[in-house]
């Protein structure tokens, strides 16, 4: 029969809607409504997973977020694989399915399960304690081994497929928490008519409410209570109600980020929307009204499947219609579980309850689940439990007065609910930084000082009489909302307080008890108390070295009854140990709903150049640049990256090549006091640069080291026409505006980035001006009127141009400038006047080998921020009279003016075939001893198809003294010996510019 | 995220702005008349407080304008901004905790 432990009536679940889901590739039947949970106990499956270390049997323990066993592998379809779900909070629907993980070769025989056996083994520290030696086992033996154990479940492989949202909300209070609490301070901070955001992770909103079943509000039952509040806040304009929505982190200045669920839950695969939302609020007042968290109790064997928390059995039989087993033993230290007792005995269950407090230390609950008809022990306690895969029974025994246990007796059973007490869930307030104080009354912290703005109510904050949450959140809500109004509501009264105890008096031997704290990470009583022995005293060691509280579970379960074993070991009070630090998520968050729809094209900006669709025509294949992407050569039919090159290279020099340099960054400065604020950023001077001529510009940042080169042309008196490297146009532009606005504000000057409005056509080659002589109007080109180093205003093609007769590549060039829209028209049409010529588009490859071979350094190769002018022998740039500019002080630094810096040289190999590697070491003697004495590194590297060779250059110490000197660079296999020489290779007179 | 208060242009997101560091430390008007200890001092050295510290920002992805900024480094909370060249109406120094 189907569903046999579904109870006939009850529950928030839809009869009329059943679905068939798989678990483990066998169907299993629920009903709309169900979590994975609910609908495997109706199915009376319990055992659904093997736990992390030692592959014991385990169950579901809870009904929430806080489940730490239960981790499911949820698989949507292909590519929405998704590990470690928690079965309590996976909403079902047809075709689901679900799988349990950590176990080979299955769930009932899982060879993993000998750790259990070895466990004496496996105790707190054991990596730290077993992988020390011997030191070569580590790669080949440890390293291995420990990956193949670590972690649960199977990351997917294959890309997500779904679409993940973003969004940014403000709100003047958000509330974190529908419960009882979260709804009284919506309703107050609602009628106050500012803007609420109403937060819940559940399915539905309402927290306890959804199954208490016997309780009233201010006369009503508490499910129509519910009702009626949802509908008031639905109504209203200025309420977001946000089900399926978990706030997950609590950041600086009430930024709180939300994840929200929106298709999982719904039937079919190709539902519309995102999958999730990522929302980021940024709310003016925080109310954390997340609840509380129920303790398990502590004893041997506690983990079996079929033993759960006492208030979840209560709410899979309330909420869902399920009985978690039909003989239920409830074992407590306290009030609550007795009202969920009343319902199991309600329900038709047969129930015993067994409670460690004395008969006289009961209140009320004690004679009512008598006069229930229920068998309470009290008095008793709890020494383990029988069974493997599912609990089979309980064995308890009563305590003395002097506290030794009597005789044992065994209470058969399919289901224990166990309660060990509640514990606020301050993981938010934490957070947020709030600080937290013991409260001895309640044996939990609970949130003291608050941080940011922000306050808790209701069971987050210790309030978990039903009345006084509702009073509490009410009166939160409208102090978040700046009212004073106040309510008192009437309510059932809730069954209160228990008496704290860290683990359950045992008379069996304390080191082959195996009594579980936090079953995510497998860490028993045993484990934390060796920590201690050993010498960790702090909390956050003990987390660390045993794992207790770490992961995704964050200690929800577990971490009172770990503080509290600790504090007993050291004989100290609670509050002296203090407590591990709660980290974001609260509750595990997808990758994609943090990416959101950062993916694929989205993920980073490409930036283009308006000549990038013709370089894609022409089969141009691409580098990236920072964020530019950049033609990087331009292969012919057959031809790969170093004959494309060479070709490439060739024609510059012997005819004309056209190259994109519009990624080049473009500042323009302008004002009176432009020249003055030029010579105060470069080294070199500007006073006397007359309108229409070009200078080599050389930038230094304090230090006096190299931070940007760039040709920089004189418009006019008062303005410069800047350029900077590709990489630097930002940089340079933020430091310059740094020290216009900061150190001068005095300056009369403005900074223009004008990088993107700008395109720049270079044209080099011996035949550059034959080629645009027919396109030029307005300026005469001839070399007299047009010398090296010069800009001229005109047009060209009919367009606007400033035009630079400047050459990175050492040959007759020209750096055609126009606006960037026509950009495309002037570089087809030059394209076009320079096919007799046999005009050849290049890529950055080329430039990079032309450069080269004139010795022409690049910022960020040659330089790397430790470089002066003179180390790259540019300290001829350096303008003598002035008496200051950024980083001229810092040359005469001691470290500075030192010898044996590293000095830029030409490297030449002695075979001419072989191209060093970039980045190679130098040394002067291969014979020295390990470690030898570094000389400097090689820089750039290429094959020189004009100079027939290789060609490198190199800094190196006190290089320029080594000119003709031997000297050795690491190769992949050894060393080869290269002669120091000038670092210019090609046209060493430089005369081919003035041609 | 940080809320920063550009003084141009209000509450911004911090991922719009860039932090340059302290403030309040003025180029020597002369570089070339310091001797290297004091050159070094104006260069390299910086303060580390643990409290309030006068910082210059600049709201890089927004006005591009730089600005000073108090703030406590304990808990990263903004006490002040206020424009380039003004001096803070708290003072710095007692504010600091101990």
């Amino acid at each position: 029969m189907a569903q046999p432990f579904r109870l006939s009536r009850g529950g928030r679940i839809d009869r009329s809607r059943p679905l068939v889901f798989q678990f483990n590739g066998r169907p299993v039947q629920g009903y709309a409504g169900d979590t994975v949970a609910s609908a495997l106990i109706a199915n009376g499956i319990h055992l659904v997973g093997r736990s992390f270390k030692y592959h014991r049997p385990r169950g579901i323990l809870s009904h929430g977020p806080d489940e730490p066993s239960a981790l499911l592998s949820v698989d949507r379809g292909p590519g929405r694989i998704d590990p470690n779900n928690r079965a309590s909070v996976v909403e079902v629907r047809p075709g689901l399915r679900t799988a349990s993980q950590n176990h080979w070769p299955s769930l009932e025989y899982d060879i993993g399960a000998v750790n259990d056996l070895l466990s004496p083994v496996f105790v707190a520290g054991f990596y730290y304690k077993t992988f020390m030696w011997p030191r070569k086992f580590w790669d080949k033996v440890y390293e291995p081994f420990i990956r193949a154990a670590a972690g649960l479940g199977k990351a997917p492989v294959e890309a997500d497929p779904d679409r993940y949202a973003n969004r940014h909300a403000h709100c003047d209070v958000l509330i974190v928490g529908a419960g009882p609490a979260g709804l009284a301070a919506a309703l107050a901070a609602a009628r106050t008519g500012k803007r609420v955001i109403l937060a819940d992770e559940g399915a539905e909103p309402g927290g306890a409410l959804l199954h208490d079943t016997t309780s009233e509000i201010d006369g009503r039952p508490a499910a129509q209570w519910l009702a009626e509040t949802l509908a008031d806040l639905d109504g209203r304009e200025n309420v977001i109600l946000l089900p399926r929505t978990t706030a997950f982190g609590y950041y600086n200045h009430n930024h709180v980020a939300l994840a929200e669920r929106i298709t999982d839950h719904l039937p079919g695969s190709a539902t519309p929307g995102p999958r999730e939302r990522l929302w980021q609020v940024r709310a003016g007042e925080v109310v954390l009204a997340g609840g509380s968290h129920e303790r398990p109790l502590v004893f041997a064997d506690n983990d079996r499947p079929g033993i759960l928390l006492a208030e979840s059995v209560r709410v899979f039989l309330n909420r869902y219609g399920v009985a978690p087993g039909r003989r239920i033993v409830f074992a407590t230290n306290g009030a609550s579980a007795y009202t969920a007792a009343l319902d199991a005995r309600n329900a038709g269950l047969d129930v015993t309850l067994v409670d460690l407090r004395l008969e006289a230390d009961c209140g009320p609950e004690l004679a009512r689940l008598r006069a229930a008809g229920v068998t309470v022990l009290t008095g008793h306690t709890v020494i383990g439990s029988k069974g493997r895969k599912r609990v089979t029974g309980l064995i308890v025994a009563p305590l003395g007065s002097d506290g030794r246990c009597g005789g044992r007796r065994v209470l058969d059973c399919d289901c224990v609910g166990m309660s060990g007490g509640w514990t606020p869930a301050v993981h938010l307030f934490s957070q947020s930084r709030g600080k937290l104080a013991y409260d001895e009354g309640i044996d939990a912290f609970v949130p003291a000082t608050s941080a940011q703005a922000e306050r808790s109510a209701g069971a987050a904050r210790g309030r978990y009489d039903l009345a006084a949450c509702l009073t509490d959140g009410f009166a939160a809500g409208a102090a978040a909302a700046g009212s004073e109004e106040q309510r008192a509501f009437v309510a059932t009264p809730t069954l209160t307080g228990f008496q704290p105890v860290r683990i359950m008096p045992t008379d069996a031997d304390p080191a082959k008890v195996r009594a579980f704290v936090d079953f995510q990470n497998d860490v028993t009583a045993k484990d934390i108390k060796l920590a201690v022995r050993e010498g960790f005293h702090s909390i956050e060691h003990v987390k660390r070295y045993t794992t207790t509280g770490m992961a995704t579970d964050q200690g929800k379960t577990s971490n009172m009854n770990a503080l509290g074993i600790v504090a007993g070991q050291l004989d100290k009070a609670l509050p002296a140990v203090g407590t591990t630090t709660f980290r974001p998520p609260y509750t595990p968050v997808s990758f994609g709903t943090l990416v959101g729809p950062a993916r694929h094209a989205l993920f980073d900006p490409i930036r283009t150049t308006p000549i990038h669709a013709w370089a894609e025509s022409q089969g141009a294949t691409f580098e990236n640049v920072g964020l530019w992407r950049r033609a990087w050569y331009f292969p012919r039919p057959g031809e790969d990256l170093h004959a494309a090159v060479a070709r490439e290279c060739k024609a510059v020099r012997e005819g004309v090549g056209i190259f994109d340099a519009s990624t080049l960054g473009k500042i323009e400065i302008v004002g009176p006091d432009a020249a003055e604020f030029m010579n105060r950023m470069y080294v070199n001077p500007w006073a006397k640069l007359a309108p229409g001529r070009c200078r080599y510009g050389l930038m230094l940042k304090e230090d006096g080291y190299i931070l940007d080169d760039g040709v920089v042309a004189r418009v006019s008196d008062e303005c410069f026409h800047v350029t900077t490297t590709t990489g630097g146009a930002p940089r340079v532009l933020a430091h310059m505006e740094d020290y216009l606005q900061t150190e001068w504000p005095d300056l009369q000057v403005f900074l223009t980035s004008t990088t993107e409005q700008w395109a720049v056509i270079a044209l080099q080659g011996p035949k550059a001006r034959e080629v645009i002589a027919p396109l030029v109007d307005e300026i005469d080109l001839s070399p007299e009127a047009f010398p090296h180093m010069a800009m001229r205003t005109g047009r060209i093609c009919g367009v606007p141009t400033r035009l630079f007769r400047v050459s990175f590549t050492g040959e007759l060039g020209f750096e055609i400038n126009v606006p960037a829209d026509h950009a495309l028209a002037v570089w087809e049409a030059i394209v076009a006047a320079g096919q007799p010529h046999g005009i050849t588009p290049y890529g950055t490859e080329t430039m990079h080998v032309l450069r080269a071979e004139k010795g022409y350094i690049i910022v960020g190769q040659e330089t790397d921020g430790t470089v002066t002018p003179d180390d790259v022998g540019l300290a001829g740039m350096i303008a003598k009279a002035k008496p200051d500019f950024v980083g001229k002080r810092s040359l005469a630094r001691p470290d500075v003016v030192a010898s044996g810096r590293k000095q830029l040289v030409g490297l030449v190999t002695e075979d001419p075939k072989l191209v060093l590697d970039e980045g190679a070491q130098i040394v002067s003697d291969t014979n020295q001893p390990i470690p030898m004495r570094m000389l400097g590194h090689v820089t750039s590297s290429y094959w020189s198809p004009n100079c027939h060779r290789s060609i490198a250059m190199a800094l190196v110490a006190d290089g320029r003294a080594l000119l003709g000197r031997s000297l050795y660079v690491t190769t992949p296999t050894g060393f080869t010996r290269v002669t120091v020489s000038e670092p210019v290779f090609f046209d060493i007179q430089g005369e081919r510019v003035h041609a | 995220m940080l809320l920063i208060a550009c003084p141009h242009c209000g509450n911004r997101p911090e991922t719009e702005f860039r932090c340059g560091g302290q403030a309040h430390i003025a180029r020597p008007e002369q570089p070339g008349a310091l001797n290297d200890e004091a050159w070094s001092q104006y260069l390299f050295v910086r303060k580390n407080p643990r409290g309030v510290h006068a910082e210059r920002w600049c709201h890089a992805h927004g006005c591009g304008r730089w600005f000073n900024a108090l703030r406590d480094t304990v808990s990263d909370r903004f006490l002040e901004t206020y424009p380039m060249g003004a001096q803070p109406a708290l003072s710095p120094e007692s504010e600091t905790r101990a």
